[in-house]
């Protein structure tokens, strides 16, 4: 089986860490994952930009409207995410706006990745 | 890194929160610090043996304000009770939590907050030092370090501070959306000056001064993510981050200032460049321009290029002729010549300054434009006069030590024309 562990934080927090503690919690977490990544069992690994830099593409409704910031409802639960690599925000929106055609109802968040690490996991 | 250093960060990232609920319950900034300083004393108390709370500003603020209820009452067995609007605020302690859960409200307390820091009755140095003080939670010690100053003036100083704020009376009723607008501009230009207090600073005492950097992006992203859909805030933000970016290329060992041309671009952050550069791609969308965000679009052209010769100059160009028509500066006409310059030539560059003469006459940086372009120009005589002038007003020994490099090399060229001529 195949888990996402999905990580939450106080953001505020997080963000008021020092190069020093950020850098600790970084290389302690690399530790932390090494056997699973010696074991080719590691998929990829990301950590999002703030919300800040976040945009959301409520999608309940036809155009979907593009509003600033996170997706901050509490009515709809996280069912998946995609991975893409844009030039810009408005190609991300763009191809949100594809996926919402052909499945209206509920929201995108649309968040850029600070860091990305593709993973060992075998196929 | 021990337990105590983690506890400090979390009281650090709730304090603004936490400060800011106090100040609308007691109505008054030393009563809403004290508040807050006497339920950190319990988090450092509880905290180390029970773990955090789940909400540490709800808790902050919610044994603050029971405290200071307590003190009040306390204080009134022995005085005559006090007016009602002294402790403006006496629902019982739930309530805190039910309203932290409201967002509008949180954020025009912040708001309040940041705002009561830039009145404009108060000197500029007066307002960082508040800030710091009082949303930052930097003490007196840190800040006189930053400042480059006695703990005895800072301290003055945000006495002072606080002195004239509680006279001018910041209203509490919620804001109306033009008097928000109005607050929100006046407390980005606040983070804008702090930051800039940080950035500007050159030689030995850089690395005291980074600090406030660090702290003035985080306050921008405060006000961010208190105000979302606002351009002009994530042009600041991103105005932040891309300059604060290039900040381990910006001095050499010996403390000295490395030009942007001459910067090793391999040490510039680039996850700090990355999200300054989202937050451009989300403020444009709003087809809404201002003053930061065009700031923002000319620091973003400078990260995105790899070498200095890779520079969009002329977009740079076109840039500054937008941030010319938003906000006319003598300053930023400078720093369009320099742009200029590169794209028609430094004599183009040289006839835009001109006029420029009498208004920056106590300004270093025109100097040395102006020296360099005349350099450029090959007249070594006048631009010789220049870099004596930019010497003579300059702020920092590090202004002064690059001035004098410029003029060690037109010594050594004027020398080595003389030997090649006899």
């Amino acid at each position: 089986m195949q888990y996402a562990i999905l990580c939450y934080h106080s953001e505020s927090e997080v963000f008021s860490w020092t190069k020093e503690q950020d850098d600790a919690v970084m290389s302690k977490l690399m530790v932390a994952q090494e056997r699973m990544a010696k074991a080719g069992r590691l998929g990829p690994v990301a950590r999002l930009m703030p919300t800040t830099a976040a945009t959301t593409l409520r999608k309940d409704q036809d155009p979907p409207l593009v509003i600033d910031g996170p997706f901050a409802e509490t009515k709809e639960q996280l069912l998946g995410f995609y991975v893409v690599d844009c030039k810009t925000l408005d190609e991300a929106l763009d191809f949100a706006r594809d996926l919402a055609r052909v499945n209206p109802g509920g929201a995108y968040e649309i968040r850029p990745i600070s860091f990305f690490q593709p993973g060992t996991a075998h196929a | 890194m021990t337990d105590l250093a983690w506890i400090n960060t979390t009281l650090t990232s709730a304090r603004p929160q936490a400060v800011a609920a106090l100040l609308r319950y007691f109505r008054d900034l030393d009563t809403a610090e004290e508040a807050f300083q006497e339920s950190c004393l319990r988090a450092l108390k509880t905290w180390p043996q029970n773990g955090p709370p789940r909400d540490p500003a709800a808790w902050l603020i919610m044994v603050g304000r029971n405290s200071a209820i307590d003190a009040v009452r306390h204080r009134s067995k022995q005085e005559a009770l006090p007016a009602d609007d002294v402790v403006s605020d006496l629902d019982d302690a739930e309530s805190a939590i039910a309203e932290r859960l409201d967002d509008a409200h949180y954020r025009d307390d912040i708001l309040r907050l940041l705002f009561i820091c830039c009145h404009p009755d108060l000197p500029v140095t007066q307002q960082i030092a508040l800030a710091l003080r009082v949303v930052s939670g930097l003490s007196v010690k840190e800040i006189a370090r930053a400042f480059l100053s006695s703990e005895s003036a800072v301290e003055q100083r945000i006495t002072r501070a606080k002195r004239r704020v509680s006279d001018a009376e910041v209203p509490f009723a919620t804001p109306g959306a033009p008097e928000r607008a109005q607050r929100l501009a006046a407390v980005a230009a606040m983070i804008y000056l702090l930051f800039n207090e940080g950035y500007s600073a050159s030689g030995g005492d850089a690395h005291l001064r980074a600090p406030l950097c660090d702290e003035a992006i985080r306050l921008s992203r405060l006000l961010l993510r208190l105000f979302p859909s606002e351009p002009e805030i994530m042009g600041l933000t991103a105005l932040l981050l891309l300059q604060h970016a290039r900040a381990p290329a910006r001095l050499d060992a010996d403390g000295a200032i490395v030009l942007l041309e001459d910067q090793d671009r391999s040490l510039w952050d680039r996850k700090m460049i990355a999200e300054g550069l989202a937050l451009i791609d989300k403020a444009v969308r709003h087809k809404r321009p201002g003053p930061y965000q065009v700031q923002a679009a000319i620091a973003a052209l400078h990260s995105q290029a790899d070498q200095p010769e890779a520079t969009d100059w002329s977009q740079i160009d076109l840039l500054y002729a937008t941030l010319e028509r938003l906000q006319p500066s003598p300053i930023v006409t400078l720093n369009r010549a320099v742009a200029v310059a590169k794209v028609r030539g430094p004599e183009a560059a040289l006839a835009m300054i001109e006029p420029l003469a009498s208004q920056l006459s106590g300004y270093f940086y025109f100097f040395g434009v102006k020296g360099g372009l005349l350099m450029q120009l090959g007249r070594s005589e006048e631009a010789r006069v220049a870099f004596d002038r930019a010497i003579a007003v300059a702020n920092t020994a590090a202004e002064a030590a690059h001035i004098r490099m410029h003029l060690d090399r037109l010594t050594k060229d004027s020398a080595a024309g003389a030997r090649a001529t006899s």
